[in-house]
């Protein structure tokens, strides 16, 4: 008896003292969410409650979904705060040119092609210009909140004074109501420099948070008044703490870690990512200036982005467009967290601004315009080359 | 409320009392042995359970209770340790006449978080053939929902294909037939109820996911039916007496709110669950297998969204090995188990519509498990459990492992 017993005992606690048998932390650098470091304790708290409001509170018709929708939840498009995939693409049609969009009555800009059960979803007007726009990643926006308006300008060069066949200019904005330029803000025509999105056509992040719930949930808040199915201001559905936390969430992500900054190959890449003139709009560095949140403050970070539109040439103009930005440009998309994508798009890649390139390589073939000279240059290198750059490119 | 509070310390005090003098054989309170007699299959197991009898009186009580302690894992971060009093179930039976029977269940989750009625149903027998139910009967889906008593099972946590996919424990007032005819070693049974059904829960709920579960989330349930539409659930079994039982079952229903004051607001939409279930001991070893497997298939509307599976399947497969059997601590008949269940849920069958990609949504879990059964109406249970849980596309999944330690017993 007592035999049995000691092996009981001693099979239970060899069980309990296994901590192999307990999943490990993934490390840090291959994990796109989490706070920045340094953040109070009471920031944490706060950094918890967007956590919550983001990835948790999933809206169904009683709490407000729809009935037009293009999603369920803020985590539902962002999972791990990562790229988007297809499925989680959302479109956005009616604007062709700076003067506006005219389809407003027909529900444009955003297409809610999903709909509550009993309600017919919108369906695209026939022969309309539209663009299909896959969710970034919500890493680092914080500090790209934080750059200003002065550096990105200084980033831009709308005649392409330097000759060198990129130019780079900010997109224009009209601001609604509740949002509240920043220290510094340059004005130009009324408008301002938006920074957020496919065509920087969001200003800050609570611009692009209230216009989220609004726009792919359906869901109405003080910011963002008129139901996307009634077109009518009705009571707000999501109180405004929870959209200032989901702010502060998105404020306070981290930056997305390099992972092998110093393998051979990485440092090889990283200097023909410079020789091919890819950091010509992918700026590797960017500063944030002053902010009440310490640990964003003053921060020196590696983005890979100027913030500033660029024309990427006829294959990837859909028609469509917002702001001031001509069909053809795109905003310079961060290439932080790039070789994290697969981690949120199902194992794949879904690149460029609507997922249709399956792989870094396929991006880059799909560069034209301003970025048509680097895309040669590309081309133009040795296969071992060519392998360097991506593996730069996937370490970021 | 107050009256339920009433009627629960009375229960309360009334089972406390039956406790301590049940072990008196002198006591006017007996044990009521279960009724071997009789065949008995996954759907006898509401009367197969151990009852407290005061002399000649006419109603039984019994209960169980189960609870554990456990630390799990997920990725790195754990919520430390964690304590639950999973289940107090008060059961009360009743033979108004050899062949009407009152059965009631009285369950109350996480402390008193949920209390539920989850049976209480009368039966009448015209032949063992022909009975009729009526009352808060449980839906007869696969095996676990009909033969849930914490003291039965090896494991701490219900399987997640009962839980998870299945509504389990899922009741619902209404009537119906049952029946059970012998010959020889083998035994067929049979049962068909009308009862109230899903509601809109089932893709409406804050899983983010096709969740039939969900339903039990609407506290008129038992007052009122969803829709109007009754909800079919039939099961077929066949037992072998020394060896083995398989059950197939059904549930058919519409879960949707379609009409409203006359006014038509969308087309019926169909609920469909489909469930095989078995058991099987081998004489030789006494080694049990226990297991089942489910198939849902929900109508939702195609402008809803993918998020929102319209087939769904999952299951478990538990083993049970007996490795001693003697006295052991000063209990006759002690038993010490080797058991493991491998269970799986996906909740979203098909591909996305976007990118012809398979859709993830889908759980995967290995549970090794020790159990030590002092008698065979109470249980300790030391549990591994190993979790793979993928998210609906298909991103690497999140790991959870962790220890589980609970007991449950019959009382």
């Amino acid at each position: 008896m007592k035999k049995w017993l000691a092996l009981i005992l001693l099979v239970s606690i060899s069980i309990l003292s296994c901590e192999k048998l307990l999943p490990p932390t993934p490390a840090e650098d291959e994990l796109l969410d989490g706070p920045v470091l340094g953040l109070s304790g009471e920031q944490n708290l706060r950094f918890l409650e967007g956590d919550i409001a983001f990835n948790d509170e999933i809206f169904t018709p009683q709490t407000g979904l729809g009935p037009l929708f293009v999603a369920t939840s803020c985590g539902s498009c962002h999972a791990g705060d990562g790229k988007g995939t297809p499925f989680t693409t959302l479109i956005r049609f009616g604007q062709t040119d700076s003067t506006g969009n005219y389809y407003l009555h027909l529900g444009a800009p955003q297409l809610q092609h999903r709909a509550i059960p009993g309600y017919t979803p919108e369906a695209l007007p026939p022969n309309i210009a539209f663009s299909k726009l896959t969710p970034p990643a919500n890493t680092g926006l914080g500090y790209l909140d934080l750059v200003s308006d002065a550096d990105i300008l200084a980033m831009a060069d709308e005649n392409d004074a330097n000759g060198d066949g990129v130019s780079g200019v900010p997109n224009w904005i009209k601001l609604p109501g509740y949002v509240k330029p920043r220290a510094g803000a340059v004005i130009k025509n009324d408008r301002y420099i938006g920074r957020f999105g496919k065509k920087a056509s969001a200003y800050d992040l609570l611009h692009q948070t209230a216009s989220a719930y609004n726009q792919d949930i359906g869901i109405t808040s003080t910011f963002e008044p008129f139901d996307t199915y009634l077109k009518q201001e009705v009571e707000p559905e999501v109180s405004n703490q929870a959209v200032l936390d989901v702010v502060f969430y998105l404020q306070t992500l981290k930056a997305p870690l390099q992972r092998n900054p110093n393998a051979p190959d990485v440092l090889a890449g990283k200097e023909l990512f410079t020789q091919i003139k890819c950091s010509a709009c992918h700026r590797p560095e960017l500063k944030t200036g002053d902010s009440e949140v310490a640990a964003l403050s003053n921060q020196t970070f590696y983005p890979y982005t100027d913030l500033l539109l660029h024309d990427m040439g006829s294959a990837l103009d859909d028609g469509y467009t917002e702001g001031t930005a001509a069909p053809a440009e795109w905003r310079t998309p961060p290439l932080w967290g790039l070789g994290l994508s697969p981690n949120s798009q199902g194992g794949r890649f879904f690149l460029m601004h609507d997922g249709r390139a399956g792989s870094i390589e396929e991006a880059i073939f799909l560069h034209g315009g301003e970025a048509e000279g680097s895309r040669n240059l590309y081309k133009a290198l040795q296969a071992s080359e060519r392998q360097k750059l991506l593996a730069f490119l996937e370490s970021l | 409320m107050n009256k339920y509070v009433c009627a629960i310390i009375c229960c309360f005090i009334f089972s406390a009392q039956t406790a301590i003098t049940q072990n008196d054989s002198t006591a006017w309170l007996q044990r009521v042995a279960a009724d071997t007699s009789k065949p008995q299959l996954n759907m006898d197991a509401v009367y197969n359970r151990p009852f407290l009898q005061a002399g000649k009186m006419p109603v039984a009580l019994g209960g169980y209770v189960e609870s554990k302690g456990e630390y799990l894992q997920t990725d790195g971060i754990s919520e430390g340790w964690q304590f639950q009093m999973q289940r107090m179930t008060l059961f009360v039976s009743s033979s108004l006449h050899h062949r009407i029977k009152f059965l009631s269940e009285l369950e109350f989750e996480e402390g008193t978080k949920e209390i539920n009625i989850e049976f209480a149903s009368l039966d009448f027998q015209i032949t063992p053939l022909f009975n009729f139910r009526s009352g808060i009967v449980m839906n007869p889906i696969g095996a676990f929902n009909q033969n849930h008593d914490g003291p039965k099972w090896e494991f701490n946590d219900r399987p997640l294909s009962s839980t998870q996919l299945l509504p389990a424990t899922f009741s619902n007032v209404g009537l119906g037939i049952w029946g059970k005819i012998a010959r020889q070693d083998w035994v067929f049974a049979y049962e068909a109820y009308l009862t109230n059904g899903f509601d809109q829960q089932i893709i409406e709920n804050n899983e983010n996911k096709t969740f039939l579960p969900a339903t039990k989330n609407n506290p008129g349930r038992f007052e009122e039916n969803f829709n109007g539409v009754p909800l079919f659930t039939g099961k077929i079994a066949v037992r072998q007496r020394k060896w083995f039982e398989i059950g197939l079952s059904t549930m058919q229903g519409i879960y949707n709110k379609f009409e409203e004051d006359g006014l038509r607001l969308d087309k019926k939409r169909a609920v469909r669950v489909w469930a095989v279930d078995f058991n099987l001991s081998l004489p030789k070893t006494k080694t049990s297998v226990n297991g089942e497997w489910a198939w849902v298939s929900v109508d939702v509307p195609d402008t809803y969204s993918q998020q929102f599976g319209e087939q769904q399947q999952g299951g478990f497969l538990d083993v049970v090995q007996p490795v001693l059997k003697r006295k052991m601590l000063g209990f006759d008949n002690a038993v010490l188990n080797l058991a493991c269940r491998i269970e799986y849920v996906d909740w979203n069958v098909g591909n996305f519509k976007e990118t012809g990609i398979n859709i993830g949504d889908h759980l995967l879990a290995i549970v090794p498990a020790v159990s030590f059964r002092p008698s065979a109406q109470t249980v300790l249970r030391l549990n591994y459990r190993r979790r793979h849980q993928t998210d609906l596309l298909g991103n690497p999944p999140a790991l959870t492992g962790g220890f589980q330690f609970g007991v449950a017993s019959y009382f």
